[in-house]
C-alpha cells in the first residue's frame, strides 16, 4: 500500500516536471525540472530495489550532466525566451504521433511482458548484482562501451583544443 | 520491531542526530575563531560567556534578529531556494553516517546510525553531487557579477575534485567489497601484532587517504582552495548578496559538510569507532562515541590548522592540481589496489 502510494506521488512529480520542463520560459526552470524528472526517477528505481541503478541515476544525471548544463546556462547568462505557436507541422502531427506510440509501447509491453507488471522491490539490484552481470554475462557489450565513451572524450578534447594552441611546436618552428 | 516502534525510534535518533549535529556545527565555528585566533596571535572570542563558549548562541540571535534583504535585482524564487538547498543536502547525508555499534536501551536494540542501507556511500556521494546546486543557483539568481563567478568557480571546483575524491574511495570499496559504511568499517576492527591497528589508511590505502583529503578541502570550499569565496578578489562570492538567516544557512551549510566529510574519512581510512574498550558496561557502552569523536575533532582541528597555515591556490592552479597531479595519482592507486587484491585474495 505504502509503495503504491510513493509511486503514485512520485509518477505525479516525474510527469509534472516533464511537462514544466516543456512549458518554462526560462532555461534555467527547465533545468530545474529536468532535475526533478531525474530523482523522482531514481526514486522509482529505488522502489522497484534497484538501489545501485537509483544511486548511480541520482549521481550522474542530477549530480553530474544536470550540473553542466545549469553552469552552461549561467556561462552564457541566458534569458527569457520569447513564446512563439510553434511549428504548425508538430501541432497536427506531433501531438497524434506522440499518443499514437505511447499507446502502442504501453500495448506491447502490457501484451509481452508475461506477468503484466513486476512487483515493488522485486528486483535484485544491490552491487554485486549488477557486477556480476556487467563483468560476466555482459563484459563485451560494457567493453565495447567504455572504449565508444573514451572516443568521445578524445573527440571533446580534440574539439575543446584551440588548433593555434594544439601545436605550439609549429608555430615558432 | 513493530512499525510503530520503528517510526518513533527512527524519529528520536533524527531529532538527535540533528541536534548533535547542528551544535558541532555552532561549535566548529567557534573552534575555528579561537584557534586561528590563537594562530594569528589574538585570543579569539572571550567576551560573551567563559572563554567565549556562549558565543555561538549570540551569533544566532544576531542573525535572527537582523533584518533579511532581497536586492531587487535578484531572481527571487531561486534566490530564496538556493539557501534552503544548500542546508537541506549537507543535513541529509547524516542520516546514513553510523556513529558506533548498536545499543540496547530497555530491551530495545537500535544501531547508533538513522538508516542503515547498502549503498550508504552512494548515497552520501549523491547527495553531495546534488548539493552543488545551492552554490551554483545562488551564484546565478543573485544576478550580481561576484555572485556569478563564486557560483561558476564553485560548481567547476566541486566536479572537478568530486572525480578524484570518488576515485580515491575506490580503492577502500575493493578492499572492504561493499557500499555499507558499517560493514567497512567492521572490516577495519582489529590489530596487527596486537599494536598497528587494521585500519585502511595503514592497509595501502595511504596515498588514498591524501588524495581524499584534499579532494574533500577543496569540496567543502576550505582554504586553500576557497576560490568561490575568494574575498579579497569576489566579496564573498556566491553568498555576497544574502544577509540574515539566509547567509547564516550557508555558513550552516559549509560547516556541516565539513563535518561530514570528517565522519566519510573517520569511517573509511581511520576505523570508524575502533579503539580500546575497558572499563564498566557503561563506559564500554561509551567509549566508541568517544574514538569517533575524536577522530571528528581531529579532523576538523586539521582544516582550521591548515586554513591558518596556507595561503589560497591560484584557479588556474587550482584546476591543474585537480586534473593533472589528483586524478593520475588516484587512478593510480586504484590500479595498484586493484592489482594487489586480485594477486593475493
Amino acid at each position: 500500500m505504502l509503495h503504491l502510494i510513493i509511486f503514485l506521488v512520485f509518477a505525479a512529480v516525474c510527469i509534472a516536471g516533464a511537462v514544466s520542463l516543456l512549458v518554462q520560459r526560462h532555461p534555467i526552470n527547465s533545468a530545474l525540472s529536468l532535475i526533478a524528472v531525474m530523482v523522482s526517477l531514481a526514486v522509482e528505481y529505488l522502489l522497484l530495489g534497484a538501489e545501485f541503478v537509483a544511486a548511480v541515476q541520482v549521481i550522474v544525471y542530477a549530480g553530474a550532466i544536470m550540473v553542466l548544463f545549469v553552469f552552461v546556462i549561467m556561462l552564457l547568462n541566458a534569458g527569457v525566451e520569447e513564446r512563439t505557436l510553434g511549428s504548425r507541422v508538430a501541432t497536427i502531427f506531433g501531438i497524434p504521433a506522440m499518443l499514437v506510440g505511447s499507446g502502442l509501447l504501453a500495448w506491447v509491453l502490457v501484451q509481452r511482458s508475461g506477468t503484466g507488471s513486476v512487483a515493488a522491490g522485486a528486483l535484485w539490484g544491490d552491487p554485486q548484482k549488477i557486477a556480476q552481470l556487467l563483468f560476466h554475462e555482459f563484459l563485451l557489450p560494457f567493453e565495447v562501451t567504455s572504449v565508444l565513451v573514451l572516443i568521445a572524450i578524445m573527440g571533446a578534447v580534440v574539439l575543446a583544443s584551440r588548433p593555434d594552441q594544439a601545436q605550439p611546436g609549429k608555430k615558432e618552428g | 520491531m513493530s512499525a510503530g516502534t520503528f517510526v518513533l525510534v527512527s524519529l528520536v535518533k533524527i531529532v538527535i542526530a540533528i541536534f548533535v549535529l547542528l551544535t558541532a556545527v555552532a561549535y566548529t565555528v567557534w573552534l575555528e575563531r579561537k584557534v586561528v585566533g590563537h594562530i594569528q596571535n589574538r585570543w579569539g572570542p572571550t567576551r560573551v560567556g567563559p572563554f567565549g563558549l556562549l558565543q555561538p548562541l549570540a551569533d544566532g540571535i544576531k542573525f535572527l534578529f537582523k533584518e533579511d534583504l532581497t536586492p531587487p535585482h535578484v531572481y527571487r524564487p531561486l534566490y530564496i531556494a538556493a539557501p534552503m538547498i544548500a542546508v537541506i543536502f549537507a543535513l541529509t547525508s547524516i542520516a546514513v553516517i553510523p556513529v558506533g555499534n548498536s545499543i540496547t536501551l530497555g530491551g530495545l536494540t537500535t544501531n547508533l546510525q538513522i538508516a542503515d542501507v547498502n549503498i550508504g556511500l552512494l548515497i552520501v556521494l549523491g547527495i553531495t553531487s546534488v548539493g552543488v546546486y545551492g552554490v551554483a543557483l545562488a551564484g546565478w539568481s543573485s544576478n550580481s557579477k561576484y555572485s556569478l563567478l563564486g557560483g561558476l568557480r564553485a560548481s567547476a571546483q566541486m566536479i572537478s575534485y568530486e572525480v578524484s575524491l570518488g576515485l580515491s574511495l575506490i580503492g577502500v570499496l575493493i578492499m572492504s567489497g561493499s557500499f555499507s559504511l558499517r560493514h567497512i568499517v567492521e572490516m577495519q576492527s582489529g590489530t596487527y601484532w596486537h599494536i598497528i591497528p587494521r585500519w585502511n589508511i595503514f592497509q595501502g590505502q595511504f596515498v588514498a587517504f591524501f588524495i581524499y583529503l584534499m579532494s574533500a578541502y577543496a569540496e567543502t570550499n576550505r582554504i586553500p582552495f576557497d576560490l568561490p569565496e575568494a574575498e579579497t578578489e569576489l566579496v564573498a562570492g556566491y553568498h555576497t548578496e544574502y544577509s540574515a538567516m539566509k547567509f547564516a544557512m550557508f555558513f550552516m551549510a559549509e560547516y556541516a559538510n565539513m563535518i561530514t566529510v570528517a565522519c566519510l574519512a573517520s569511517l573509511l581510512f581511520l576505523g570508524g569507532w575502533n579503539g580500546p574498550l575497558f572499563g564498566s558496561p557503561l563506559l564500554q557502552a561509551i567509549l566508541p562515541l568517544f574514538w569517533f569523536g575524536l577522530r571528528i575533532f581531529f579532523f576538523l582541528f586539521l582544516y582550521i590548522w591548515v586554513r591558518g597555515t596556507l595561503p589560497r591556490f591560484r584557479y588556474d592552479q587550482l584546476m591543474a592540481f585537480s586534473w593533472k597531479f589528483l586524478l593520475p595519482l588516484a587512478i593510480a592507486n586504484l590500479v595498484i589496489t586493484g592489482l594487489i587484491v586480485a594477486l593475493t585474495s
